[in-house]
């Protein structure tokens, strides 16, 4: 960083000053470009190259070549959290994408106390994972825990929650939604926000109701907000990490072991490196060839 | 890819849903108006709801005693209120020093993230090279196991497990993607008069960029820095696998309770807000800079 005024005070030449200060600009991205590429492009390159290695951390190293992808073919366990994992995605999108739009709607009318209500709605999102996690836990308790006392006060049966191999992806999907519904809400808000307004006196003049101004002018003109909030939230859904490991850790069983899960099971718990190393870039090619294949989506409709 | 970047919004200041022109002020147009009006407040408590009561029983049950929060049905309003659990949180769990690995390693990770992704963030969009924003997306799209198994590796090898340097250098993988993306957003709506006025005065682009643009840019710099710092306190999965028994920060802490301590539960939702609480202050705090970075990339950490 102290180095870069010597490197940029150089005198300018000739006849494109314009010109020599572009070149010279990418300068300030040097650091940058070198930190990233220490701690982003290198573990790409390296784990590229573990993944054709059969790689321990107790010593074995040897060149595999496409064995570890061959075992990820037959691999039932890995199956079953790509299974899972897509299981789990598509609940942990669908729900927050409702109930996020329905809030940006929400909180883009005016009302007496809407920054407040705003901040209280956007907490969940902002708090530390793993301690919203344990709370979690808490309330999931069979016993003791305070979501089965409610049950029973509304007069329905207590449920298993996460102690259940058939209710376990669904009550993280609901810790999921509660977490990062404010997120797509924010997405869309800041959509709906530079909205023009005169479609909708338009539509108030001829007798719209909410629900046709919402489905025929607000969904069509923020489509593209909404297309960015499920990629988003999709992306993090498939990511998931601290709250399935902190509330069930996979478990009972394998019955929530998504693929990050047993990814993290591959490297830290076994320390198969190279075969984890293939696991991530399967992984990371169903993440991008579903975000790309959403975002073809956006361009489709835009032809429209 | 670089579609995402359409995302940018600032905060809703007005909005096309509360279009208030009383255009027939006649009855059943009021009535349906009131309607309206009670359907908006019924769905907002009942989507704020769900965040007021789960932060509400995580305060019962950090202030109320061990028998009040083994007892069936439970007691939602703690009486008497206690700070046992707190107390218990810091002095049997050494929660002190965990809290001072925290803002060792969130403050320095931030820190040089600033450091780096400050200029980087101008001379990205001074030259207009859209494709290493597209290298940033790609980061924000990798799940972060994928860094730390060759990084692992590599602290490793070097005998560095276990410090403080290992997990710093880690999380500069969450901290410098978003500060270099709110930067860029930032000094591209900069206007480039003042700077270029300062060129022709004869700062050269050093000086342009210190005394100019970086000034100009403080509240950018701000989100970034707020954002970059919460999303490094939060990360959890880094320190798990880097962190020893004396560098660990507050999230492995909170979580080594729940694996470790017999399970009680007044302690175990103290130390849970002890860990979340800077980043709640943070957010009722700065509400405004936090929903414009956060809407301007739809970033998350991790």
């Amino acid at each position: 960083m102290q180095a870069s005024p010597a490197v940029v005070t150089g005198t300018l030449n000739g006849s494109h000053p314009q010109r020599n200060y572009a070149r010279r600009y990418w300068m300030f991205a040097v650091p940058a470009a070198v930190v990233v590429a220490g701690v982003i492009l290198f573990p790409w390159v390296f784990t590229l190259v573990m993944s054709v290695f059969e790689w321990k951390v107790s010593g074995n190293i040897y060149f595999v070549g496409v064995r570890n992808y061959l075992h990820l073919v037959q691999d039932s366990r890995f199956q079953w959290a790509v299974i899972r994992t897509l299981y789990f995605t598509a609940l942990a999108v669908i729900f927050p994408m409702i109930l996020g739009m329905w809030a940006a709607v929400c909180f883009s009318s005016n009302f007496k106390g809407r920054g407040l209500a705003r901040t209280l709605f956007i907490l969940p999102m902002m708090a530390t994972p793993v301690a919203i996690a344990l709370v979690w836990t808490m309330m999931f308790h069979p016993q003791l825990g305070v979501l089965n006392y409610l049950l029973t006060v509304v007069g329905l049966p207590p449920a298993s929650w996460v102690y259940q191999a058939d209710t376990v992806i669904p009550t993280l999907v609901m810790v999921e939604t509660w977490q990062w519904t404010p997120l797509v809400m924010l997405i869309v808000l800041g959509g709906i926000a530079g909205l023009p307004v005169d479609p909708y006196e338009a539509a108030i003049i001829d007798g719209a109701s909410g629900w046709q101004m919402f489905r025929f002018i607000t969904v069509p003109m923020v489509w593209p907000f909404i297309i960015v909030a499920a990629v988003m939230r999709m992306i993090d859904a498939l990511k998931t990490f601290d709250t399935i490991f902190v509330i069930t850790n996979g478990g009972p069983g394998t019955s929530s072991e998504t693929i990050n899960m047993l990814l993290y099971q591959t490297a830290f718990g076994y320390y198969d490196l190279g075969y984890a190393s293939a696991q991530v870039l399967v992984f990371f090619a169903i993440i991008m060839v579903i975000s790309v294949g959403l975002l073809r989506v956006r361009r489709m409709e835009r032809w429209q | 890819m670089s579609d995402l970047l359409g995302a940018k919004g600032g905060v809703a200041v007005k909005s096309p849903h509360m279009v208030r022109k009383p255009i027939r002020a006649v009855g059943p147009y009021r009535l349906r108006r009131a309607i309206g009006r009670i359907g908006l407040y019924l769905s907002v408590i009942f989507l704020i709801s769900p965040a007021i009561l789960f932060f509400f029983w995580m305060f019962s049950l950090s202030l109320k005693t061990e028998l009040a929060n083994t007892a069936y049905p439970p007691v939602f309003i703690p009486n008497p209120v206690t700070l046992v659990n707190f107390i218990k949180v810091f002095a049997e769990n050494d929660f002190l020093s965990y809290t001072i690995n925290s803002v060792i390693v969130s403050f320095s990770a931030t820190g040089l993230a600033l450091l780096l992704g400050v200029p980087a963030g101008y001379g990205v969009a001074k030259t207009k090279a859209n494709k290493a924003a597209v290298l940033i997306l790609i980061a924000r799209v990798t799940p972060g196991l994928s860094y730390l198994i060759p990084l692992f590796l590599i602290f490793q090898w070097l005998g560095m497990l276990g410090g403080y340097l290992p997990q710093i250098i880690t999380h500069l993988v969450l901290t410098v993607p978003i500060v270099v993306w709110v930067m860029i957003g930032t000094f591209e709506a900069l206007p480039v008069e003042l700077e270029e006025a300062a060129l022709v005065d004869g700062c050269n682009i050093w000086q342009a960029f210190r005394f100019v643009s970086v000034p100009l840019a403080k509240p950018g710099i701000v989100v970034g820095m707020i954002l970059s710092f919460i999303f490094s306190w939060n990360n959890f999965i880094f320190g798990v696998v880097l962190a020893g028994r004396t560098t660990r920060t507050l999230p492995v802490a909170v979580y080594n309770m729940l694996t470790f301590e017999q399970i009680s539960w007044g302690p175990l939702a103290a130390a849970a807000l002890v860990v979340t609480a800077p980043v709640l202050l943070l957010t009722l705090l700065m509400q405004k800079e936090i929903v414009a970075g956060l809407t301007a990339g739809g970033v998350k950490g991790g």
